[in-house]
């Protein structure tokens, strides 16, 4: 056996699994098609942040200052406010998901105005959905904060607020939701790819017995795995590579660290991965097994486990250690960082570590397992 | 023909679960994963870690300090002491909020001037950041007012009143537990119903299965009959956990909660089978399943509301069935929404399916070559 052998049979393997790739319509689908619809769907369709939020006004007894409390509704983009008459109306608005919140102004709102208690505005929120229960809360304490300010600014004076709060919000000043959901995508779209088709595909090899013919010829163990993974990874990369154009290009969402780190970190991740894919693919040796495994030990966990969307600090402790095994908890940590904030290597390295130990580990597993089924 | 279908099913049942590892596969992880992310996933906020840079020690300063510390969602780490602490804590993620008060403080509040305080937010996870800010504004608010009372001070003329309907502390977990349970339940059930049928053109057994004197019709329930019944008991079980682990409270009737999984189930199925019906292999069933299950998760309102989406995809939604089941189930757990509002949901998950199941019943027959 020549080393020359050795590079052709690679060759020979890695041209048949991308015929085999380019071939089924339904792997195509995966790895290109899947991707441009998840980058689209999280750029464009997918937002945590409310806008335009329905909500009704309440007024009992309509006069000059209730007008002026509820101009400020009208004007910020905030609100789409719609006026009722009576609570009987708005709270059937509420039930029927119409209006996701009520304000209220009492008849006595002119008098108690000017009373030393002042007038209390009710405020009902619909808590189904508590996060933009929350967020409608505080954009209603913020248009409220404004009228204040406002009405002391037209009588002359400055309003007296004992202590004024003066935000800055870092990395992010316009709080989009996009500029943090479509960096964290780049972990999900690889591990479609790198864990879910890979996992899919050898299984396949196992479950039709291909695997074991291959392993009857010349070609050893270690080239049968490179074979399988150099088309995978090539692919992978091409869609880490499309994801960072659409991000940057067609979703403006910076870019403040340097790409070369992005591109080192996205290929020590795709590496864990396809490791991932493989042991799922050893272990089970059957299609359906394999994809339901892949889909609960790699997908969901990156969806819910890694921080993309859910905050991993508000977890309970033990779920929390539990995403310490998550090799996408790593991985989306250094996207967040590296596209929001730049090159922060006491982000960087802890991470990138972890990805290299949890790669070693995946790969010394399958070795073993694939070895093991000579014997 | 009763005993034909029952016969099919019977073998459908024995193809499913006579391995050991899928039978696993079909109780465990769920309920593993019902578990694990009913806790993970929360948009709540309650350690958020936080640095103060204080230049102003004076017992006013000390005092808001203390309304941070004493907050039930946040959690003092440092104290600093110069401004170039601040970058570093931040980037490294070691604290979400750094709180500035300037040595000013106390003097322009007893003068009663406006006395600011800098707040510095991470803004990396926007969703957290404004949350955040929420928090923030409503201590400092609180902060005012006790001042305002204790030194006789004006109060503001108007004042907020709020109230969360349904979900008094406006934990979502309350939102999300039932979603996890459409999620759960949509995902066992594609998986199982899109195996089905490919599986068996793949082996070249579905051939020999329409010679047979059973008509498409017949195929056709008993290939949907376990998928159901399967789907029936994970979703038993996810509602039954959701209710006595995880405490939310089923306000609704049982009822309609299971009208909501029947049509759902029917509609599940049908959009499965009729995958299945398209795949030649069961690898094209099962990545079309997932090219399925993914759109139909991220628009169905699970995590991130639909109202917030752009009116075209919008309008997308609307062929969606986990989009109407989500509001079934939410509005049963904590509205007890009524028969007639449930009504708009309903009916379009009973035409998906009926639709669907129709489509996948044509296709055994015409989807030969």
């Amino acid at each position: 056996m020549t080393r020359g052998g050795s590079t052709m049979r690679l060759r020979a393997l890695v041209r048949k699994e991308f015929l085999q790739i380019l071939r089924d319509p339904s792997s195509i689908a995966i790895a290109f098609v899947m991707p441009i619809v998840l980058l689209l769907l999280f750029g464009y369709g997918v937002s945590l942040d409310a806008k335009n939020v329905p909500v009704a006004l309440v007024i009992d007894q309509p006069s000059a200052d209730t007008a002026s409390f509820s101009s400020a509704f009208y004007a910020t983009d905030y609100f789409k406010p719609i006026t009722l008459r009576n609570m009987q109306h708005a709270e059937i608005a509420l039930l029927a998901g119409e209006v996701d919140g009520i304000v209220h102004l009492r008849a006595d709102f002119g008098r108690d105005l000017r009373h030393a208690g002042g007038a209390p505005v009710q405020v009902i929120v619909n808590g189904v959905n508590a996060n933009t229960g929350r967020l409608v809360l505080g954009y209603v304490n913020g248009v409220w904060s404004t009228w204040l300010q406002h009405q002391a600014e037209m009588r002359g004076g400055t309003l007296d607020v004992p202590v004024q709060v003066e935000q800055r919000v870092w990395f992010n000043s316009e709080l989009r939701s996009r500029n943090f959901l479509v960096p964290g995508l780049i972990a999900i779209i690889m591990t479609l790819i790198g864990a879910l088709l890979t996992a899919l595909v050898v299984a396949r090899e196992w479950e039709r017995g291909t695997f074991e013919a291959l392993m009857v010829t010349p070609v050893s163990i270690t080239e049968l795995m490179l074979g399988k993974m150099i088309p995978y990874f090539v692919l992978g990369t091409g869609s880490m590579l499309l994801s960072v154009v659409m991000a940057l290009y067609l979703f403006d969402v910076p870019l403040r660290g340097s790409f070369w780190v992005l591109w080192l970190g996205s290929s020590l991740f795709l590496l864990v991965a396809l490791g991932m894919g493989m042991l799922i693919s050893t272990v089970t040796k059957n299609q359906f097994l394999a994809a339901q495994v892949a889909i609960i030990v790699t997908f969901l966990p990156a969806f819910l486990l890694s921080g993309f969307i859910f905050e991993i600090a508000s977890m309970p402790t033990v779920v929390q250690i539990i995403t310490h095994i998550i090799p996408a908890r790593y991985f989306v940590a250094l996207l967040q960082t590296l596209f929001l904030a730049g090159d922060v290597w006491s982000v960087i390295l802890p991470n990138a570590l972890a990805l290299l130990l949890m790669a070693i580990v995946f790969f010394v597993l399958v070795w073993r397992k694939s070895r093991k089924r000579l014997e | 023909m009763l005993y034909r279908i029952i016969a099919l099913i019977r073998k459908e049942f024995l193809a499913l679960f006579k391995d050991k590892k899928t039978r696993v596969v079909l109780v465990v992880p769920p309920l593993i994963q019902l578990l694990v992310f009913g806790y993970a996933a929360t948009f709540d906020l309650n350690h958020v870690p936080f640095a103060v840079y204080n230049e102003d020690s004076s017992s006013a300063s000390r005092e808001l300090i203390a309304h941070f510390e004493s907050s039930p969602n946040s959690q003092k780490t440092t104290d600093i002491s110069d401004s170039r602490e601040i970058q570093p804590l931040i980037d490294a993620r070691e604290v979400m909020l750094v709180i500035h008060i300037s040595p000013q403080f106390k003097r322009k509040l007893v003068l009663g001037e406006p006395a600011p305080v800098q707040v510095i937010v991470d803004g990396r996870n926007s969703n957290t950041a404004s949350i955040v800010l929420n928090y923030t504004r409503s201590i400092v608010t609180d902060f005012n007012l006790q001042w305002a009372q204790q030194h006789g001070r004006a109060s503001p003329p108007v004042y907020l009143q709020s109230r969360a309907w349904f979900n008094d502390n406006l934990q979502s977990r309350w939102f999300l537990v039932p979603g996890i349970v459409g999620l759960l339940t949509l995902l066992v059930t594609m998986l199982v119903t899109a195996m089905s049928v490919a599986r068996e053109r793949e082996q070249g057994t579905f051939d020999q299965l329409l010679v047979t004197p059973l008509r498409p019709i017949e195929i056709l329930i008993g290939k949907a009959i376990p998928g159901f019944i399967i789907g029936l008991f994970e979703a038993t079980l996810i509602i039954l956990i959701a209710v006595f682990w995880f405490e939310i409270p089923l306000r609704g009737e049982l009822l309609m909660l299971y009208s909501g999984v029947f049509l759902f189930l029917l509609s599940a199925i049908g959009v499965g089978l009729m995958i299945s019906s398209l795949a030649a292999t069961q690898q094209q069933a099962l990545l079309g399943a997932f090219l399925f299950l993914v759109p139909a998760i991220i628009l169905s309102g699970f995590a991130t509301p639909i109202e917030n989406m752009p009116d075209a995809v919008q309008t997308l939604t609307y062929i969606n069935p986990l989009r109407y089941f989500m509001v079934v189930l939410r509005g049963v757990f904590l509205e007890g929404m009524p028969f007639e509002l449930l009504m708009p949901q309903l009916w379009p998950m009973a035409l998906i399916g009926v639709t669907c199941l129709f489509l996948a019943g044509w296709l055994f027959r015409h989807r030969m070559v």
